[in-house]
């Protein structure tokens, strides 16, 4: 690669050779640096034999050891996992019924519809939260309920902001949707249920998978709206995260965050990848 | 597109459910600190609906106003950062290699999809005292002693007796820092998008016609990419005026925001309606901003047209 790169070199720059340039080159490369320094570190370090965190004295798994036999740090993993995986799967029908009706119906007051269904994606976390924290707590919600069902008020929140999110998503795949095909579907003698299970899902398939793995990784990172709505025995992740680092700053916690990154990295790689088949069909 | 009297049964079993959920668990909640906000502390947990405007009074007080002032101050340096940086990457992006874009886009885009928390968390070790940033600097401060050692001008410590670490951490520039380092993601997508539509003969007649690349840039890229820049100036300003975690784990004593004046007010000053007219401020200031952005966008594409 470097043979091409430095032949091209020798041309004389174009006008608008605009990325040769070295002075843009070097602003791309330090703001490379930039993002991405502190979190390789963060990685590396958690493999770090020292508690200073500063020094590399040798490499060692003994952080994650001890992050796995963090009770506490397991049992927010856990409670995280959980939410994400019910709030993604309401966020995901509740974001394909919106997706289709705005694409579908022409009604009254849409537009002013559209907007209070983009309200959850614009105003800012804080608001959000305390509007749940206060919700949850005038309505009397219980809080003593046994383990799956204590998570029901953070889950409803995850909801709340993620679906409009995965809306939005399944309505960029339905837009190009060929709507012949559902017409052919009805001429062939399917009722409206068939039509929408045998030709519409199938279409929308891709942008469902893609609109939950967003709404998944939203409900995975979200810190804000938890904080006001998770109370001492319902943590998540970020949130125990969070009280740990307010404390100290830890191999273990960089050892917990290391999994987080990868496992979301994971999980976005795949939803891009997931669109980008879908746009180029 | 259909009527929704074709066929009303596929549209309410479709249009019920998420409109139900989005009223009982979103308006209904943020109607809930609408009218907290106009209430009156009675007790512990008692608040008395009085329709008072006395928490927005509150608000100009002195202390509120100046930490309202502070935000908007690091809200708009962090966009002004963002945009001096992101500018340059997404016209270097603009102008790679189609094959390159997406994996160069997909670099700056790569951050933002790590955890906030565990972001600001990484900065944290960089920044501190005993910092990534502080320990190279001890040792570049330490090799220049060594070499003026060498030369023989130790005896005069022209460094300093000691090395002093800078404090980089729980202040003002760390907050900013961490805005820029969380939000310039938001900043180079927007612009990138308006980048790659314009029209490149523009450039190339106004360097032809013996404008330097300085004068195309700011006369013809600029107004060209306006809308661009609107978006994301906006896109970047509204997060980073509502943002909490950044300004309550980097920043010290005086570099509150107005989030962690909120979050005070529902947690441990317990003063809800208080929290709940901040709350409100800070929603309508989001808003302004929203509408000013529709309204620079409508005026920007009327005058592509004209």
């Amino acid at each position: 690669m470097a043979g091409p790169l430095l032949k091209r070199r020798r041309e004389p720059l174009g006008p608008l050779d605009y990325s040769r340039r070295l002075s843009l080159r070097l602003v791309f490369l330090v703001t490379l640096l930039f993002l991405y320094a502190p979190i390789l570190t963060l990685i590396a370090f958690s493999f770090n034999d020292s508690r200073r965190n500063i020094v590399w004295r040798g490499f060692t798994m003994k952080y994650y050891e001890k992050a796995l036999k963090n009770d506490g740090l397991i049992e927010a993993f856990v409670n995280s996992l959980t939410i994400a995986f019910i709030s993604t799967l309401i966020a995901v029908l509740l974001g394909a019924m919106v997706a289709v009706l705005l694409w579908r119906f022409r009604f009254p007051a849409k537009a002013p519809y559209e907007g209070a269904m983009a309200l959850p994606i614009v105003i800012p976390e804080i608001c959000m939260g305390v509007a749940m924290l206060a919700f949850f707590s005038r309505t009397g919600w219980p809080t003593d309920l046994p383990w799956p069902l204590n998570l029901g008020s953070i889950t409803i929140a995850h909801v709340s902001f993620s679906f409009p999110f995965a809306a939005m998503v399944i309505r960029a795949r339905l837009v190009n949707f060929n709507r012949e095909l559902e017409e052919a579907a009805k001429d062939l003698g399917a009722s409206e249920w068939e039509t929408f299970r045998d030709v519409l899902i199938p279409y929308m398939k891709p942008g469902l998978v893609a609109g939950g793995l967003l709404a998944f990784t939203l409900s995975l990172d979200d810190f804000v709206i938890t904080f006001f709505t998770s109370g001492p025995d319902t943590v998540t992740f970020p949130v125990k995260v969070y009280s740990m680092v307010r404390f100290s700053v830890t191999p273990e916690v960089n050892a917990a965050s290391a999994v987080l990154i990868v496992i979301t990295i994971a999980l976005t790689a795949t939803a891009m990848w997931l669109q980008n088949r879908t746009q180029r069909k | 597109m259909d009527n929704w009297r074709r066929n009303p049964l596929v549209f309410w079993v479709i249009g019920l459910p998420p409109t139900f959920w989005l009223l009982v668990f979103f308006l209904i909640p943020l109607g809930l600190i609408w009218v907290l906000s106009f209430g009156e502390k009675r007790g512990v947990v008692e608040i008395e609906i009085t329709w008072v405007l006395d928490n927005y009074a509150r608000a100009l007080d002195p202390i509120y106003l100046q930490i309202f002032v502070k935000s908007l101050w690091m809200a708009t340096a962090t966009t002004l950062i963002c945009l001096l940086v992101g500018f340059p990457i997404a016209f270097m992006i603009t102008f790679a290699p189609a094959r390159w874009k997406p994996l160069l886009l997909l670099l700056i885009i790569l951050p933002f999809w790590t955890n906030l928390l565990i972001r600001t968390y990484a900065l944290i070790a960089v920044l501190r005292t005993r910092g990534y940033v502080n320990f190279t600097l001890e040792w570049f401060w330490d090799q220049s002693n060594w070499l003026l050692n060498l030369l023989g001008l130790g005896e005069m410590q022209l460094l300093g007796e000691k090395f002093q670490p800078l404090l980089l951490l729980y202040n003002n520039f760390a907050v900013v820092f961490g805005l820029v380092y969380v939000f310039l993601p938001f900043m180079v997508l927007p612009l990138y998008a308006s980048l790659d539509r314009l029209d490149r003969s523009y450039i190339e007649a106004s360097l032809d016609l013996g404008a330097g690349q300085l004068r195309s840039l700011f006369r013809i890229v600029v107004p060209l990419a306006k809308a661009g820049i609107f978006s994301g100036v906006v896109i970047t300003f509204i997060p980073a005026l509502g943002s909490f975690l950044t300004p309550d784990l980097l920043g010290g004593t005086d570099s509150l925001m107005i989030a962690n004046v909120i979050e005070r007010q529902f947690k441990s000053a317990n003063d809800w309606p208080f929290g709940a007219a901040l709350s409100f401020i800070l929603m309508y200031a989001t808003f302004f901003a929203l509408a000013l952005r529709a309204f620079l966008a409508k005026g920007s594409s009327a005058m592509e047209a004209g």
